[in-house]
């Protein structure tokens, strides 16, 4: 019954984001109050609906209801509760179903939280929200039912992908989501303003707590995801180039240019059109990506299943909102006012060329992406872009990025001194420049690249506290001075110091992997292996039971000459219900480096094959990350951009908030 | 100004892309169309098809050899390092790696990927090129797809 009523909730979700999507904009374009005020309780109705049906998907894998053919295909009555929860969305139709609830999520959390916005900008954005809707309820009714019944019912589902099985994955797909599809809130704004035709610095104002929020949540998850395939696939790579990895990253980069090019908008009143330009092309991104992962056009883990006319329906969807878009982008873009004028050398500028270089390198991996898949559409030969490809492409491109960062953090807005800015990073570039030297003579004969790495990653992390020193304590000044200027400095200039540094960070532990160890042998029990700077020290293998499977659990210690300093458990799992054999990485973290075994077939004379990694450095990579997210969040609770001023504000005339705002 | 150095920028990233897809592009091929093209020694390949039944071969520590198959033609692998969990004989693999001469190749990484019903695309067209596939689509069973499985020396 509560499956029926679930399905039934979806229904008349689709009908409210009808009604969002219709109403409001005849309102906005009449500019009729009683029409436009529909905006806000369908855009409520519909999350509540949406997430009534998410619960009642839920309740139904909890329950194990093997009538239920989407928990029969994806579940066992014997899997642990966080899996069953997390089977939900480990499947294409419950993964579309957390899709929408996300989309309706932002769509709430605008119609709720701000309200500051002229009215008219308010309920054509929750308009535009609710085609995104309408177009992927009906895709989720028509082709992806996840409340399909199946009689007669079998006694026991088919269990969950055991890669899936997995707490990395519980959280990385609503993360990612979080960022993939907050950026439909910035599309549905960038559509509402072309509409009605204003865009100004206040639209930048609204706008960017979202971007930021959707960017934050995308770093993380895409750092979670990497994390994921890290210690799951079994081989110690963390990034792999694959086109399902590519298109997460498209959205990032876009939308981490229109992070940058909001704020120039914002302070600034400059690059306007392209800023809208840019929160259209984030968003089509994500749509392109849902394309490449939920069509089956790609073979990959995250392909639950090859459906024809679903790859139809999202191209349909692609088609219809990357078009419109961009036509009304075409049609409206020209009657919009360009801003503020800046001299080349300034923030402005800076801004500029971080987002033409982010272009180009999105532009590079959205090709080595869509050309494999033209080109066997087109000729039949088939061909695999990987590594060396992007690594041709995208690492040139990052590299004038990287190295410009420090700088255009410190100039000027509107006209900068480039000499000035310079002067400001030399301390950090010398560090660097040092950094680099130093490590390149101590491990002379190792890889080059790693030392200039480390030292490019320490440049930028002094280069972007540099910043935050200088504006601190630009001359000698008493301690608690420091202490009162650093409090009054706006968060957004910590949260940029902070993100800049997290990048540093990450570039820091992608450095020190050329310093890694790896090694494949045959080990028996109470063999030594050689690892970098420890010892690995086999002590046993034993079968071992588990809830949903059976594994063998290799025992090894790791050694630092004579000490032991950590005992790791690499295991092979065996899962009954898929006969399939996983294997279980044992990983350990020592200082912030890694040590990594995972295992291969066992022979009959007691050996064991296995392959080893001492990776030294390798937890900066997700720290970075996670230091990048944290910055992101320091900008987010920014008092200028907190959303809660927008609801204490909403008493005030809507004009004076916008007046503020464009003052600001 | 602001135009030069954009299209000045595009420019570049388009060299790149070009000069990178001339470079670092891996082809994939059946054993027929590997027997037919006859790349030269030393080229970069993914190559795809049947393990053939009782071919694998241990040669030393952690090293194999095993023969792919797509019923027309085969190809001689070779490959040092761990193999993915799923590969089998009479299942779906793809190699990567490169030629060492007329049906002899040497693998630098193995992916196998299949469920009892479930092949690799790739390895399903190859098979249906050399028209040992006879149905119109590959087959599918009422589960989903497993994942893939790539192992790297």
């Amino acid at each position: 019954m509560i499956v029926e009523t679930g399905h039934y909730a979806l229904v008349l979700a689709l009908a409210l984001a009808l009604v969002q999507a219709v109403l409001p904009l005849l309102g906005s374009l009449r500019r009729n109050d009683a029409l436009m005020s529909t905006a806000v309780p369908a855009a409520l109705g519909q999350f509540w609906l949406v997430a009534y049906s998410f619960m009642a998907l839920t309740y139904a894998h909890v329950e194990s209801d093997f009538s239920v053919r989407n928990v029969v295909e994806n579940s066992h009555s014997a899997k642990p509760l966080i899996y069953k929860i997390s089977g939900v969305w480990g499947n294409h139709e419950g993964s579309m179903l957390l899709w929408v609830l996300i989309l309706a999520l932002f769509g709430a959390l605008v119609a709720s939280l701000a309200r500051n916005i002229p009215e008219t900008l308010h309920a054509s954005t929750l308009a535009v929200q609710g085609w995104i809707a309408s177009a992927f309820l009906l895709f989720i009714l028509l082709t992806s039912d996840p409340f399909a019944r199946m009689t007669p019912a079998p006694m026991e589902g088919h269990d969950l992908n055991p890669l899936l099985q997995d707490l990395g994955l519980a959280i990385h797909p609503p993360l990612l989501y979080l960022g993939y599809v907050g950026f439909s809130i910035v599309f549905s704004f960038a559509a509402a303003a072309l509409i009605i035709g204003r865009v100004d610095a206040g639209w930048a104002h609204f706008v960017r707590p979202w971007a930021l929020m959707s960017w934050l949540c995308l770093t993380l998850g895409i750092a979670m995801g990497s994390y994921w395939a890290y210690y799951t696939l079994g081989w110690g790579g963390f990034w792999f180039w694959d086109p399902v990895e590519n298109a997460s990253l498209m959205p990032w980069l876009a939308g981490t240019a229109l992070l940058h090019c909001t704020a120039a908008m914002e302070k600034r009143e400059a690059l306007k059109i392209w800023t809208i330009f840019l929160a259209i092309v984030t968003f089509s991104l994500s749509l392109l990506g849902t394309f490449l992962v939920r069509s089956g056009v790609l073979t990959s883990v995250h392909s639950f299943a090859q459906d024809p006319t679903r790859g139809v329906f999202i191209l349909i969807i692609l088609t219809f909102f990357i078009g419109g878009s961009l036509a009304l982008y075409a049609w409206r873009a020209p009657t919009l006012k360009p801003g503020g004028l800046f001299a080349p050398v300034s923030r402005e500028g800076a801004l500029v060329f971080n987002n033409l270089f982010l272009s180009a390198a999105c532009a590079t991996v959205l090709t080595g992406t869509l050309y494999p898949l033209a080109l066997e559409a087109l000729t039949g030969e088939k061909i695999s872009v990987g590594a060396p490809f992007f690594n041709l492409t995208f690492g040139p491109l990052l590299i004038p990025l990287l190295l410009a960062m420090p700088i255009g953090q410190s100039l000027a807005w509107k006209r900068g001194d480039l000499l000035g800015a310079a002067q400001r990073v030399t301390l950090a570039a010398a560090v660097g420049l040092g950094v680099a030297m130093v490590s390149l003579g101590v491990t002379r004969g190792g890889p080059v690249l790693a030392p200039l790495g480390m030292g490019v990653a320490v440049y930028i992390i002094l280069g972007a506290l540099s910043d935050i020193a200088i504006r601190v304590r630009p001359r000698a000044m008493s301690l608690s001075a420091v202490a009162g200027r650093a409090r009054g400095l706006p968060r957004s200039t910590w949260g940029m110091a902070v993100a800049h540094a997290g990048l540093g960070v990450t570039l820091l532990g992608l450095a020190a992997t050329g310093w890694g160890v790896e090694r494949i042998v045959s080990v028996k029990p109470g063999e030594t292996v050689d690892l970098g700077r420890y010892q690995v020290n086999l002590v046993g293998v034993t079968p071992r039971g588990g809830p949903n499977y059976s594994e063998v659990v290799a025992r090894a210690e790791v050694r630092d000459g004579g000490r032991v300093v950590a005992t790791v458990e690499p295991a092979k799992r065996f899962f009954t219900t898929r006969r399939m054999t996983v294997a279980e990485a044992g990983i350990v973290t020592l200082g912030l480096g890694q040590v990594y075994i995972s295992l291969g077939d066992s022979h009959d004379d007691g050996s064991i094959d296995a392959r080893m990694f001492w990776k030294p450095l390798v937890a900066l990579i997700w720290i970075g990350a996670i230091v990048m997210a944290c910055g992101g969040a320091l900008s987010l609770s920014d008092r200028r951009l907190r959303i809660g001023v927008a609801l204490r504000s909403r008493l005030a005339p809507i004009g004076t908030s916008v007046i503020q705002a464009a003052a600001e | 100004m602001l135009i030069a150095s954009a299209l000045g920028l595009a420019g570049i990233a388009a060299g790149l892309v070009l000069f990178a897809l001339r470079d670092s592009v891996v082809f994939f091929y059946g054993p027929a169309e590997l027997a037919e093209k006859a790349p030269a020694p030393g080229t970069r390949l993914r190559v795809g098809g049947l393990v053939e039944q009782g071919s694998i071969v241990h040669i030393g520590a952690n090293t194999i050899s095993f023969v792919v198959t797509d019923m027309a033609k085969t190809v001689k692998v070779t490959y040092t390092g761990l193999l993915p969990d799923l590969f089998r004989e009479g299942q779906g693999v793809v190699a990567e790696g490169t030629v060492q001469g007329p049906g002899s190749f040497r693998a630098d990484s193995v992916l196998a990927k299949h469920d009892e019903t479930y092949m690799p695309r790739d390895v399903a067209d190859a098979l249906k090129k050399s028209g040992v596939w006879r149905g119109g689509q590959p087959p599918r069973g009422g589960k989903p797809s497993e994942p893939d499985q790539t192992a790297k020396r």
